[in-house]
């Protein structure tokens, strides 16, 4: 989902406030001061300047959108755990080798949501948004509002490489769909990103160790690691809850088939209380015994500094945690990614399977001043250029197949690599109620939270978990979304 | 002068009074309205709903949560502020007996003034970081550290749910204590000495003249003091968001009101539901007040 939690923002209440006023005073020209109001900002986005597509550019093979090529364009990028260079350094200059004479203006915040929240409300929106972060928008709410651009003519476009060849061609399974909301294309899922347990293959070598295969192994495993005084399992409780909850719908998955993780996701009733969700549960309820109380206070980068310090050995994460954690960690740390273990022997998918996705969602506001300059540069991001300069710069593999070729890998991206090999058609699925439903999402946050620190057990997490997926789907306030694959 | 008096009065406070009605009553009555839609906060088309939201609001387990832990906070911080700042500024004042026919603090009385005040001067955000590190859970937290010298375990001050709206208090009294001192400590010196020079020539002990002569004159600044602290117990939004597990956790042990506001309109883009918070927190805020200045109201002491 986000690949940077970042810290608790420090927003303060006076901003929070000072954020509502920004809004009440959002004024349509000509408009008196106290008319107007925070949800009558501007229906309309700001007359005087055509909001219509600029009218101007031609379509060609070279400009399948007919964006106008003085149309200025504006780009907001989350920089968090990606940085914004692979933005100021790669596709905003190829956007302007396109179109030499449109002005590209680049805002990056740690804020998305409290940056562009005011803007939407006002209808004065940017052309790209990287949606990311602790702080991202409800993409869900966005898409319902009307604000979203359907993308289908982005995945329909002729590629940039190849223009015999549609852009949705030339991504990895499973991406187009990755970001359908309202059973549409909305989101560009760019980051391709493998889930699972990341350990230093150094330290596991100089003790001998080796992953475990199985959650019977995995124990075996624990009491070594606790026995060389190493915590055998740890993720930060204070902001990255979700890191355990990963795992937990994982193993799930693994025990009875990604079904579940649909099931999930469609809110299908009594899915959590489901033998393979409570089997999951107990398992890293189990494991979650051997580390130390006090992770529930720490932030996920103090956990991951204390793995690159060699006191944590497996910790749950994506592939883009070697990148985040370049500037801590020592020479010989080698990030590797092990899989999630078995839980049964009746695991309906090998243990070689992870899950692997597409992530990190760049949209088009549907009322952009130049969305056919921002469908345009997510083509260009989907170019084998564009995705070869991101992963360059930011260290992260793309949804574009074969743009990383040839690129030297660092460990943590050949470990994937290979992971990826071992896993073939074994892949995970990922989930969308992160991006649906936040509400519970926030729920499952909290209970993961309560089962990993002993609070609760793995069937009341069951139980309540049930709840809140009940309460959600009675909520007439909260507009379902379902998928099929 | 005095034809002139009215339009002068008006062409000074008519600015003020404009900006305040801008940006402070406007705000509020478009706040009543949303609260009354299911406004998404994303498009400018909310749909009336009535009194949904509130509705809502009764059997939201995570409001009443919160609600409680503003009970707690209005019984416990305004009371031990005020008693701690009370002791404290009794001491700097007025308990070093008679020097020269009048009532002094304890010695370097003056320098104790300006430690106690400096919380007061720290931005919020400031506070909670420092306290991040002084209740860190880890062994070498800072309270943890000193416990580990002396062989106690490490205390879970933040992530324990039973302790963590406790600690969250502790560091909110912390930062209260400082002002309050100073403003009874201007309450105290306002009280005529011979007062305090007649009661010692009768016999009274530091104790009766603290409890007979010091409390009841300053009933008047203690009431704001209360009003005061009871309007910042209806907040604490900053140092929840700082020191809390998932900010208001674990298990929404220590989540409160503005927290639950921020969260419902920026993570889940419900600024009707948002408002509705607001409007109710509006009304405990402003009853609150209400009640306690009509409960302490006494006669006036003329001096």
């Amino acid at each position: 989902m986000s690949n940077s939690v970042g810290t608790p923002g420090d927003i303060t209440r006076r901003q929070l406030l000072r954020r509502i006023g920004m809004s009440a005073l959002i004024v349509g020209p000509g408009a008196g001061l106290l008319s107007a109001c925070a949800t009558g900002g501007g229906a309309a986005p700001s007359a005087g300047t055509s909001a219509a597509p600029s009218a101007g550019g031609a379509i060609s093979a070279k400009n399948p959108f007919g964006v106008a090529a003085d149309a200025p364009l504006e780009v907001v990028i989350f920089k968090g755990g990606l940085g914004d260079g692979y933005a100021t350094e790669v596709h905003e200059p190829l956007y302007k080798k396109t179109f030499a004479q449109a002005q590209v203006k680049h805002v990056a915040t740690q804020q998305i949501a409290q940056t562009l929240q005011p803007r939407f409300a006002g209808g004065d929106v940017p052309d790209v948004i990287a949606n990311s972060g602790t702080d991202l928008m409800d993409n869900g709410a966005l898409q319902q509002e009307g604000q979203l651009l359907e993308l289908t003519e982005l995945w329909d476009a002729p590629s940039i490489d190849d223009p015999n060849k549609k852009v949705r061609d030339l991504v990895a399974p499973g991406t187009v769909e990755s970001g359908l909301l309202a059973g549409k294309p909305y989101l560009m899922n760019y980051v391709f990103s493998a889930y699972g347990l990341w350990y230093d293959s150094a330290l596991f070598e100089k003790n001998g160790w080796t992953p475990p295969k199985t959650f019977e192994e995995f124990k075996a495993f624990a009491e070594k690691a606790k026995a060389a005084g190493v915590t055998p399992f740890a993720y930060a409780g204070k902001n990255a809850a979700y890191y355990a909850y990963w795992m937990i719908l994982i193993s799930a998955a693994k025990i009875e088939g990604n079904q579940i993780l649909l099931d999930v996701d469609n809110l299908v009733d009594g899915v959590w209380q489901r033998d393979a969700m409570k089997q999951s549960a107990a398992a890293w309820a189990e494991i979650a015994k051997y580390m130390d109380k006090s992770f529930e206070g720490l932030i996920h980068t103090a956990v991951q500094l204390r793995q690159n310090q060699g006191k944590v050995a497996l910790y749950p994460s994506g592939s883009w945690l070697e990148n985040e954690q370049k500037s801590q960690t020592p020479e010989g740390f080698k990030y590797a990614l092990a899989p999630t273990p078995s839980v049964t022997a009746a695991d309906k998918m090998p243990y070689e399977a992870i899950r692997a996705a597409a992530g990190e969602a760049y949209i088009v506001p549907a009322k952009a001043k130049n969305p056919k300059g921002g469908l345009e540069y997510l083509r260009i991001m989907l170019s084998k250029e564009g995705a070869r300069g991101f992963t360059e710069k930011s260290g992260n593999i793309t949804v574009v197949t074969g743009a990383a070729d040839g690129l030297e890998l660092s460990p943590g991206n050949a470990s994937l690599s290979a992971a990826q090999t071992a896993a073939g058609q074994n892949v995970v699925t990922f989930s969308s109620f992160e991006n649906w439903y936040k509400e519970f999402e926030t729920e499952l946050r909290k209970q993961t939270n309560a089962l990993m620190f002993g609070r609760i057990s793995g069937d009341e997490f069951c139980e309540k978990m049930q709840k809140a997926a009940d309460k959600t789907k009675a909520d007439s306030s909260i507009t379902k979304q379902t998928r099929t694959v | 002068m005095r034809q002139g008096r009215y339009p002068f009065i008006v062409g000074f406070l008519a600015a003020p009074v404009l900006l305040y009605v801008v940006f402070v009553v406007s705000p509020y009555i478009q706040a009543f309205y949303i609260a009354l839609t299911d406004w998404k906060g994303i498009s400018a088309n909310p749909r009336f709903i009535g009194l949904e939201n509130f509705a809502r609001l009764l059997d939201d387990e995570v409001f009443w949560a919160a609600v409680r832990h503003h009970g707690v906070l209005l019984l416990v911080m305004p009371l031990v502020t005020i008693v701690i700042a009370l002791f404290f500024s009794f001491l700097l004042n007025l308990s070093g007996g008679q020097r020269g026919g009048r009532m002094t603090g304890i010695r370097g009385s003056k320098v104790y003034r300006v430690i106690f005040f400096m919380p007061q001067v720290l931005a919020v955000a400031i506070v909670g970081v420092l306290f991040q590190a002084i209740y860190s859970p880890e062994r070498v937290g800072v309270v943890n550290g000193l416990l580990d010298k002396i062989g106690v375990e490490p205390v879970g001050w933040l992530i324990d749910p039973d302790l963590a709206l406790w600690t969250i208090i502790s560091v909110m009294v912390w930062q209260a204590v400082g002002f309050y001192v100073v403003l009874f400590s201007a309450g105290m010196s306002s009280i005529p000495k011979d007062v305090f020079e007649a009661a010692a020539l009768d016999g009274a002990g530091r104790f009766t003249l603290f409890f007979k002569i010091t409390i009841p004159l300053l009933w008047d600044t203690m009431q704001v003091a209360w009003v005061y602290l009871g309007i910042a117990a209806f907040d604490a939004f900053a140092l929840v968001q700082v020191l809390s597990v998932d900010r208001g956790g674990p298990d929404n042990a220590t989540t409160v009101l503005p927290m639950e506001i921020w969260r419902t309109a920026f993570n889940f883009s419900k600024f009707g539901y948002a408002s509705a918070m607001g409007v109710a927190l509006f009304f405990m805020t402003i009853t609150f007040a209400a009640l306690t200045l009509r409960v302490t109201r006494r006669e006036r002491i003329e001096f």
